[in-house]
């Protein structure tokens, strides 16, 4: 059952100046307020149209990190934001929170809204655990007396009983985390926003925080906004999903479907390769393309599991240097777990200045049928990452032919390397 | 459709502009107890793992005194209107350094908090009011320094006392206060787009208190540099310093037309101060 809408996101849009900002600033500010204010023009400095897209130079210093955003949620929802970096989420997050204003549009909200876009804000390091828990609890908005009321419950989930009076300067990275979420796990807000929180602490702990969070949403009837890459954490708990691509809604539905949407949206169409334009570091190289198909076959072609797969990878290097760079690729699968990484370690390849092509074979009969995606690392002298982008490409690869009369379905995992068996 | 009917119950409105006047007061009100929790973290973060604690609180009003009876009083031999030297700066001094501390600390609190800003919400004005309360306690702190050596210099056999204008006292400190944070809101508040401000208060606030009753009585410039005497008398602390150091000592200039001049500066600035924080603090984190 669906309850009343509790957020209403009507037309919002956010513009940043990017650039630099400094010099001039008086008197363009002068300008802007004889124009706007004085003339009643418009702002000569907020040209509405420009996409935010991060390798296209725009023509203004201003970009607009949300266009025109519109949505509502209703009461009890649990919805994912999704979408790349600098898609606008955290942009989107930020407004919800009122830690800065939307340049036009309104967002409406019934209820109190508590905002998680860290943990552990505003701890001071030389105040015990208790007394930060009483000062961040604070700034999170509890009064003082809901904390005391809460103080044994929030000790309890921390875990962190036996040093509750050290100063958390010497607690343990995971035991200040433990601490920060434990008191924002408490708070009594109708609709809790939670950014990504939930990428820190060991396992437990996190199963842990996504219980209290599934919790929150599903017992207590309370609304979730999660914002996350992780997709089996969206898929699991959110019901509703909405995706962000440069700063525009591209889909607001189900979860489930959401996350199709977002994986699938690098190849649309059965196209297992990509071009790229200003992907790269500037003066060291720029990646033109990565194409995938099986060995004999064309790239409009699709992949099939049993055929060998090649990677072909296009690079340009721009430095005499080349030879102590190197690919790496992380393979995750279809909600975003990373399954391996794999790169030319034992067989180096020496990188030239100008154009490289690079081919890595995958054996046959190695990935189970699904959707992938690699993300691409480059590592300057087998030590440091320089480069990494996730999602540079996604593929699907499909069921091979099978003999008649097996099993026809789809066997659980993502690999199926065959093995050697024989009669000990 | 019912939308109009639907609007009334919404909690929250967030929208780009909102008018220049809506200050919101009550949200700073429902926040006090978090104004309750940065005094308390000032306070303990001060002395935590120090030697001495506390007694730093007292160590920097004495050392100033020291210095500035020798330099002013002593090198320079600039009267002190028959009463002792040190209790004469003293006075001045921790009046003079609650109100700067006010000043200079306000002036960078969203540069200094730019990360608990760009974070969560709550009433940015809760920072700057907690500065000021903050150094309430130290300021009281300073005034038993004060106190004891009164005590002594009477025990001495000098002649000075409280006058009826200590009644005014309450007044003069939050008149202190509010100039502070006034003019520290307006500071604060352009330094976000304009950084050179912040240079300016460094040595701005060092240079204001030559220009403040601080190491001199007023009469003194009024007689002897009568031309430029308008200059001290302009300055809106002249008049509540002479006024604080009339009440402890009973002398000074003090008079209610140049007190109430102060406090016609004091609400004039706290307003445009108040004013300017709150329409900065919408967007401040897209710029600093």
């Amino acid at each position: 059952m669906k309850g009343d809408t509790v957020i209403k996101v009507e037309n919002v849009s956010k513009a940043y100046q990017i650039g630099q900002i400094g010099t001039g600033t008086v008197s363009r500010d002068v300008e802007r307020f004889i124009r706007t204010r004085i003339l009643g023009q418009e702002d000569p400095f907020l040209k509405i149209g420009e996409t935010n897209d991060r390798s296209i130079k725009g023509e203004s210093d201003i970009v607009w990190s949300l266009r025109d955003i519109n949505f509502e949620i209703a009461q009890g929802e649990a919805v994912g934001i999704i979408g790349r970096n600098g898609a606008g989420k955290s942009t989107l997050l930020k407004l919800l929170s009122r830690v800065t204003a939307p340049t036009t549009g309104s967002i409406k909200v019934k209820g109190r809204i508590a905002s998680l876009l860290e943990v552990g804000t505003g701890f001071h390091p030389e105040l015990t655990g208790r007394e930060n828990i009483y000062l961040n609890g604070a700034i999170l908005g509890m009064r003082k007396k809901e904390i005391t009321r809460k103080l044994d419950e929030i000790i309890d989930f921390s875990g962190v009983e036996r040093y509750i009076d050290t100063p958390v300067k010497r607690y343990s990275s995971g035991m200040y985390v433990r601490l920060a979420f434990a008191v924002a796990a408490h708070l009594e807000s109708e609709i809790l926003i939670v950014d990504e929180v939930l990428a820190v602490g060991d396992a437990e702990f996190q199963k842990k925080c996504l219980g209290k969070m599934g919790d929150i949403s599903k017992g207590q009837g309370r609304t979730v906004l999660f914002v996350s890459h992780n997709m089996a954490a969206v898929k699991s708990f959110c019901n509703h999903g909405i995706v962000l691509e440069n700063g525009l809604v591209k889909i607001n539905s189900e979860a489930d479907k959401a996350v199709a949407f977002y994986l699938g949206s690098g190849n649309a169409e059965t196209n297992n390769s990509r071009q790229y334009q200003n992907v790269g570091v500037r003066g060291i190289f720029d990646l033109e393309e990565i194409a995938l198909r099986n060995t004999g076959k064309d790239v409009d072609d699709p992949l099939a599991e049993d055929y060998p797969i090649e990677i072909t990878t296009r690079i340009r290097f721009n430095t005499s240097e080349a030879h102590r760079y190197n690919i790496t690729y992380h393979l995750f699968n279809d909600i975003g777990e990373a399954l391996f990484s794999f790169h030319d370690g034992d067989n180096p390849i020496s990188m030239q200045e100008g154009e490289n092509r690079i081919k890595c074979v995958i054996p046959k009969d190695f990935f189970q049928s699904g959707n992938f995606s690699l993300a691409i690392y480059v590592v300057e002298n087998r030590r440091k990452s320089i480069f990494s982008q996730r999602d540079i490409i996604s593929f699907t690869v499909v069921d091979g032919e099978r003999r008649m009369g097996i099993f026809m379905g789809r066997e659980p995992g993502y690999i199926k390397p065959k093995f050697e068996w024989s009669k000990a | 459709m019912d939308s109009r009917a639907k609007d009334e119950n919404w909690d929250l409105v967030i929208k780009g502009h909102s008018s220049l006047f809506d200050l919101k007061f009550r949200d700073v009100w429902r926040y006090r107890d978090l104004l309750r929790m940065f005094v308390k973290r000032d306070f303990i973060s001060f002395y935590k793992q120090t030697v001495l604690g506390p007694l730093w609180f007292f160590l920097q009003p004495m050392f100033t005194t020291i210095v500035y009876t020798f330099v002013f009083g002593s090198v320079a031999g600039i009267s002190t209107d028959g009463l002792p030297k040190p209790l004469f700066y003293l006075c001045g001094i921790t009046a003079w350094q609650y109100f700067s501390e006010c000043l200079t600390k306000t002036s960078t609190v969203f540069r200094d908090n730019a990360s608990i800003f760009g974070k969560v919400y709550f009433p940015r004005l809760i920072m700057p009011l907690s500065i000021v309360v903050s150094n309430l306690v130290r300021f009281g702190v300073q005034l038993l320094l004060l106190l004891c050596c009164m005590v002594y210099f009477y025990l001495k056999g000098y002649d000075f006392g409280f006058t009826s204008a200590i009644l005014l006292f309450p007044i003069l400190v939050v008149m202190m206060a509010l100039l502070g944070l006034g003019t520290g809101l307006i500071i604060t508040a352009l330094t976000t787009k304009y950084r050179d401000l912040t240079f300016l208060v460094g040595f701005g606030v060092q240079l204001l208190m030559y220009g403040t009753t601080v190491v001199y009585p007023l009469h003194t410039v009024q007689q002897k540099h009568p031309d430029f005497a308008w200059i001290v008398e302009l300055n809106p602390m002249t008049g509540i310093i002479e006024a604080y150091r009339y009440a402890f000592l009973g002398s000074g200039a003090f008079d209610y037309a140049s007190l109430f001049y102060s406090a016609v500066v004091t609400l004039v600035l706290l307003l445009a101060g108040v004013l300017i924080f709150n329409k900065t603090e919408r967007n401040f984190v897209d710029t600093i």
